[in-house]
């Protein structure tokens, strides 16, 4: 019944929070395929249960019902193969860029020589080696959102989770952070699923955005981007035509009124 | 600040001088001149304070048996450290204070650390919590007395008494303050519930630790006099009541200017360790 196909797939996922009041109903039937290598992108309205569905794939959150694979392999607790992105960096302002590099592999036990190596090298690729001895408060919200990715990247992750990941930076370095995040996660191979609120972002970064409905979220509709770029770019993709076109279609999807 | 400003302007090599507009000449000679005349108001007052006092009592406008005077204060230092006991009452004092302000701290971070750690503990404990933090502590000074003896020991049980439920409020709703996400962050990670508390709740709470430990100085020192007052054979607290009841206000006096000056000391050298340690969290 599981393929191989996929990175990761969601079945039937359902999730009810309880409460003293009653019970809420966050998440419905939830089906999900993500193959290797793929960019995918979740909105909603707020509160449709977006960050909902991220915890529960990151395995930080049991679903009510229904489960979830990677590479084939149920998950049932936070899992190496899955990397976590929060609204903000979170990086911890008494530790030195490196030491918050490693916060992961030092939770794992896993701090040996090579991993050292690795943290180094993606340090040097990304333009923060000059800073490893720095602390987050010298560097600039660009910068911090980098090494959180660096420091998710170390432990060597398959799929990356991205949850309202850029949210907390103001309008611009939003965007450039997008094209350097995006760049990163491309080069590095990484399935990606983030769950965003901006539509624009989710259509310049994804290949596939998926649309929640309202409370209980489930999956309303399925938006495969195709972008007539050689070298696709968050900022790119935002200037061809298509951009407006897929923006108007989800919009319209989402069905927002205020 | 003021010389900074002047042997600026004295460099003729003016490659490395950055040429300082006449405004803002003019503001550095105000900040400074505002700091002297606030140092020096402040000495001026001391010496007043002091001098009328000296003054007064020489002249017998009132009693220095019942109020003491500044010069009488200077002999009876001098006598008592000729008699060699100054430092030792000094030294008593301090030393029950620091274990008391010390152990109040560890002991209180290590019950909120509990607390946190069960919920189950936290809310069975809390009207117990309440009722211990309202009650006057020093009702509980013949307890320790009785129970532990009149020594050392009650007296820091007395500033433990007093300092403990503060800590372990405080501390408790420091750790509760801490930015959820930043525990998700570790748990995301594979990161077990211990891991949560030393990578993140116990480094991020190191302010608000050390902003107990301040609290707990002054807390402390009320421990350790009151505790002094009622069981000891020395330290400040005893020369202050040993005084009193044989009516040498000199010795009142002279104690609770020493007491003055060593807690300011103390204070100080916390606020110094916060300097040192805490310096990283300041974003």
């Amino acid at each position: 019944m599981i393929t191989l196909k996929y990175i990761l797939e969601l079945h039937n996922i359902g999730m009810k929070y309880q409460s003293l009041n009653g019970e809420i109903p966050a998440l419905e039937n939830i089906n999900l395929s993500v193959s290797e290598g793929e960019f995918v992108s979740i909105v909603g309205p707020s509160g449709c249960g977006k960050s909902t569905l991220l915890s529960i794939i990151s395995g930080l959150l049991t679903p009510t019902s229904g489960s979830v694979y990677v590479e084939g392999e149920r998950i049932k607790g936070p899992s190496k193969k899955i990397g976590y992105m929060l609204q903000k960096d979170h990086l911890f302002e008494w530790r030195t860029i490196m030491q918050n590099v490693l916060l992961g592999l030092e939770i794992q036990k896993r701090v040996t020589p090579e991993a050292k190596e690795y943290a180094v090298h993606l340090l040097k690729t990304y333009g923060l080696y000059d800073f490893r001895d720095k602390y987050p408060s010298q560097l600039s919200g660009g910068m911090r959102q980098r090494a959180a990715l660096i420091r998710t990247l170390v432990t060597n992750p398959q799929i990356l989770l991205l949850d309202e990941a850029f949210s907390a930076l103001d309008y611009q370095t939003r965007l450039a952070v997008n094209d350097d995040i995006y760049t990163i996660i491309k080069k590095e191979n990484k399935t990606a699923i983030m769950v965003t609120h901006d539509i624009a972002e989710s259509i310049s970064m994804a290949d596939r955005v998926i649309v929640l409905t309202r409370r209980p979220g489930t999956i309303k509709s399925c938006h495969i981007i195709k972008m007539n770029l050689d070298k696709r770019t968050p900022l790119s993709s935002r200037e061809v035509p298509e951009f407006q076109t897929y923006f108007r279609r989800i919009w319209k999807e989402l069905d927002i009124h205020v | 600040m003021f010389k900074f400003y002047k042997s600026n302007n004295n460099l003729t090599n003016d490659s490395k001088t950055e040429q300082i507009s006449k405004e803002r000449a003019e503001f550095l000679r105000h900040v400074h001149r505002q700091t002297i005349m606030i140092k020096f108001t402040q000495i001026f007052i001391l010496i007043m304070v002091f001098g009328l006092w000296e003054i007064l009592a020489k002249l017998k406008i009132i009693d220095p048996f019942i109020t003491s005077q500044p010069s009488r204060i200077i002999n009876t230092i001098i006598n008592l450290y000729k008699e060699g006991v100054l430092f030792r009452h000094i030294f008593i004092t301090c030393i029950e204070t620091i274990i008391g302000f010390t152990l109040g701290t560890i002991l209180g971070t290590l019950v909120a650390i509990i607390l946190w750690w069960s919920e189950f503990i936290s809310k069975v404990s809390e009207p117990y919590l309440v009722v211990l933090n309202s009650l006057p502590k020093i009702a509980l000074g013949p307890v320790f007395i009785v129970w532990i003896g009149a020594g050392p020991a009650a007296i820091i049980a007395m500033t433990l008494a007093i300092s403990l439920i503060v800590t372990i409020l405080e501390v408790l709703n420091g750790f509760m303050a801490i930015d959820k996400d930043k525990a998700k962050l570790v748990r995301a990670f594979g990161g077990t519930k211990l891991q949560v508390m030393a990578k993140v709740i116990l480094p991020a709470s190191l302010p608000t630790i050390i902003n107990a430990l301040k609290v707990n100085v002054g807390l402390s020192w009320v421990g350790v006099i009151v505790g002094e007052f009622l069981v000891s054979k020395a330290g400040l607290g005893y020369l202050i009541v040993y005084g009193g009841q044989v009516f040498k206000l000199d010795l009142v006096m002279t104690s609770v200017l020493i007491l003055s000056v060593a807690a300011a000391l103390m204070y100080q050298g916390v606020v110094y360790l916060e300097k040192l340690l805490v310096k990283r969290y300041e974003v």
